[in-house]
């Protein structure tokens, strides 16, 4: 093994499933039996009828997350695992921000506050407005931090949702799957084409 | 694995709906599916099921345990000398959660089983009802595939997807939990269509030639190549196309103990047993070897031994069904993914004849060591006292290597593995991944069932037989004939072992009292006899042997011998201890 192979850091694993009772435990427990922990965790309908996929977050090595990957792949009701570092996906995560309306009126300038942190109202009551900003964690950490002193009432923060930057869709895979006779897959091989690097013996 | 034919069950020679329950269109699934025996014990939450059976008896035989652990470890040995499904009936509940450990042990041993769990009606799901667990997420780490049954309608093509996923691909277990309404609820039953595809599903990954093509390149360039070779050749029942390609090629092979048995015993070319307990030979040239072929084995850590100095000198090549496998615990050079039976043919056809002499005369060499070191005191014991392996030694002489062995999990199963004589396949039948003490009389009796024209002798320790001794009560009810041998050395001997070696001799809680097991069995109306002299050896064996019907053996043997050759753990498996 390599060396970088066994540098943790984050890992985006996106996984295709059919909607079923129970997956979500199936593939939660792959996790759970070697203890790592799950950073972030988004399930939700893909773009294709009763198609599901999960966005799941962890900080693991390569070694560990492409392990991982092919355990997810061998659940029956998995269609298809891939994984990424940060810098293969285009990621956001949305949270919430509830602050008393009367003390944002009086001494905030909301204006330059929604500006500059990319946020927008949700809602404004007489007693609460709701503040919505998506970005990645620094960008919905740091507007928690300005308005923690004008009394944040409540905050909520989504799991990451992650586009992959090198992906031609799921749509050709699918029907890749749904024929009788299943397609070629690609299997990354290393040694592929290198036949000098293998063969001296 | 075949590929199922869309196979239809005209019911009543006309091909319109019949109006069935959810239990009568379970049992015509199992009769399609061509189930002819059930393991199971009945139950409140599964008695709509039983009641059907009452009306089936003439096609589905089942058999009633006395435990529904040993329901589901009968099912396990059925799958195993069959090469069928072992199909297992529990009511909900403590049935269900009786059936865990058999369940664990057929998922990590790739058994294909399905398991029928009763369970409360759908209504009272989640309201802890009587006999209510969640069999479903309690089962979800050690079954392949797992599904709830609430309506009956469901039954059908549930059914046919459970039996097509615990026998396809890398076979595994299934359970069905199906609510009690379900298996009353009559429906329109349109017949039943096998499964042969889902969508989601690969059981196969696909062969791809460059790799065959760079494996028998490996393979051909190679001064001294090593087979070594697991269950995976016997699940994919591709004994011939192993044999073909070990022949052709002339290297020599070595076997885990699940693959026992998948080349004859006495094949010039089985050089013997990988890993903590098996041969000299194939243990230390497993680094000593430049190309190693790894094939339907998974490198469990009994096998290798310490992983960062396994083969680190080889290339490897492993041929396997399942993508996780690969590179789980050790690189490989060259993948193979596939089933071996296809795989296996087209590298047959690209690697060339050779005779590796000077390679196997090495292997020699060290059965020699073994030989005058370990398994001549083993066989040929000087002392007074006998030892396990002579018990076997004796029975490979009456048997011939036609009996299917059947182990539990110690020192004796050890021996018995490393010494049995296996001239056929599917004759090996032990608990290898989860290491199940009490595996061996339910499995034996689920074996016999599985070929019942072939002689089962069961060898079990006296600490595993007292786990699930309550089996005779199925023997004696079904009328099963099981041999069985019970090597007692009044320890648990393989802990008793360890901690001689690795704990000064601190033996804590390992010195077992046992019934007299003869009059046990006796109550259980099966004669049995107790010998602890040498000379009573054959005659014994003989007379369990021609016995008809069962027969329980009690053979005292030493009580404080260790079984060698040994890799300690934490060893590599050069580091291989012959004392």
């Amino acid at each position: 093994m390599e060396t970088q192979d066994n540098e943790k850091q984050e890992y985006n694993i996106t996984v295709y499933t059919e909607n079923q009772i129970g997956l979500l435990n199936r593939i939660a427990i792959i996790f759970t039996r070697r203890k790592i922990n799950i950073d972030s965790l988004n399930t939700s309908p893909s773009e294709i009828e009763s198609i599901h996929r999960f966005n799941i977050v962890i900080t693991e090595s390569e070694e560990v997350v492409r392990k991982l990957t092919r355990q997810i792949e061998k659940q029956v009701e998995v269609l298809k695992v891939y994984y990424h570092t940060n810098a293969d996906v285009i990621w956001q995560e949305l949270a919430l921000y509830k602050v008393s309306t009367d003390v944002i009126a009086e001494k905030v300038s909301v204006e330059r506050l929604l500006r500059e942190n990319g946020a927008r109202v949700v809602v404004l009551r007489k007693d609460y407005t709701v503040f919505e900003t998506t970005g990645h964690r620094e960008e919905t950490d740091n507007l928690i931090s300005i308005l923690q002193p004008y009394g944040l009432i409540e905050f909520v923060r989504s799991a990451r949702v992650a586009i992959i930057k090198d992906s031609d869709g799921f749509n050709s895979k699918l029907r890749e799957f749904e024929r009788l006779e299943p397609g070629e897959d690609v299997v990354e091989n290393e040694y592929l084409n290198k036949g000098q690097k293998v063969f001296t013996m | 694995m075949e590929i199922a034919q869309q196979e239809v069950l005209v019911p009543a020679a006309k091909a319109q709906a019949v109006k069935l329950s959810g239990s009568e269109a379970l049992l015509e699934a199992l009769i399609v599916e061509g189930v002819d025996t059930i393991f199971g014990y009945p139950g409140g939450a599964i008695m709509p099921i039983y009641d059907a059976l009452y009306d089936y008896n003439d096609k589905l035989n089942h058999i009633l345990v006395r435990h529904e652990q040993g329901g589901i470890h009968a099912g396990q040995g059925y799958a195993r000398t069959s090469g069928k499904v072992g199909v297992v009936f529990a009511t909900s509940g403590p049935g269900a959660t009786n059936l865990v450990t058999g369940l664990a042990d057929a998922q990590i041993d790739s058994t294909p089983l399905v398991c029928i769990t009763g369970q409360v009606f759908a209504h009272l799901l989640g309201t802890d009802a009587f006999q209510e667990t969640d069999v479903i997420n309690i089962t979800t780490p050690v079954t392949k595939w797992n599904y709830q049954v609430t309506d009956a309608t469901e039954i059908p093509e549930v059914l046919a997807k459970a039996f097509y996923i615990a026998k396809s691909g890398r076979p595994g277990p299934v359970l069905i939990d199906i609510t009690k309404n379900a298996q009353i609820q009559k429906f329109d039953f349109e017949g039943y269509v096998k499964c042969n595809h889902i969508r989601s599903y690969r059981p196969k990954p696909i062969v791809r030639p460059q790799y065959i093509q760079q494996a028998a390149e490996l393979i051909n360039q190679a001064k001294k190549p090593f087979i070594i070779w697991g269950q995976g050749v016997i699940l994919g029942s591709a004994e011939q196309e192993f044999k073909a390609f070990v022949e052709k090629s002339g290297i020599p092979a070595a076997w885990t103990v699940l693959g026992a048995g998948a080349i004859p015993t006495d094949h010039p070319l089985n050089v013997g047993m990988l890993g903590m307990h098996g041969n000299y030979g194939p243990n230390v040239l497993t680094n000593e070897c430049d190309v190693l072929i790894a094939i339907g084995m998974r490198f469990d850590d009994r096998v290798t031994g310490r992983l960062d100095k396994y083969a680190k000198q080889a290339k490897v090549v492993h041929l396997d069904i399942d993508p996780a496998e690969i590179d789980k615990n050790v690189k490989s050079t060259v993948p193979v993914w596939g089933d071996c039976k296809e795989t296996l043919p087209l590298l047959t056809a690209l690697v060339e004849e050779k005779q590796h002499t000077e390679w196997l005369a090495k292997f020699n060499d060290y059965t020699r060591q073994e030989v005058e070191q370990v398994i001549e005191k083993e066989l040929n014991p000087t002392t007074d006292e006998m030892t396990m392996g002579e018990v076997i030694k004796q029975l490979n002489e009456i048997t011939k290597g036609e009996a299917v062995i059947v182990t539990d999990v110690g020192q004796h199963q050890m021996v018995a593995c490393r010494y049995a004589q296996f001239n056929n396949t599917r004759s090996n039948v032990t608990s290898g991944g989860l290491g199940t003490m009490g595996f061996a009389l339910p499995a034996a009796i689920g074996a016999k069932f599985g070929a019942q024209h072939r002689t089962v002798v069961a060898i079990i320790g006296d600490g595993g037989f007292q786990m699930t001794c309550q089996e005779l009560g199925t023997i004696m009810q079904s009328g099963v004939d099981v041999k069985i041998i019970i090597l007692n050395n009044r320890f648990l001997g393989m802990v008793r072992q360890w901690q001689e070696l690795f704990n000064e001799r601190r033996y804590s809680f390992v010195d077992i009292q046992s019934p007299d097991f003869v009059a046990l069995a006796a109550a259980y109306r099966i004669p049995g006899k107790v010998i602890d002299d040498r000379k009573d050896l054959p005659s014994a064996l003989n007379q369990m042997l021609t016995n008809k019907g069962s027969f329980l053996l009690e053979v005292m043997v030493t009580k404080e011998n260790n079984v060698f050759p040994m890799v300690p753990q934490g060893c590599s498996v050069s580091e291989i201890r012959l004392k």
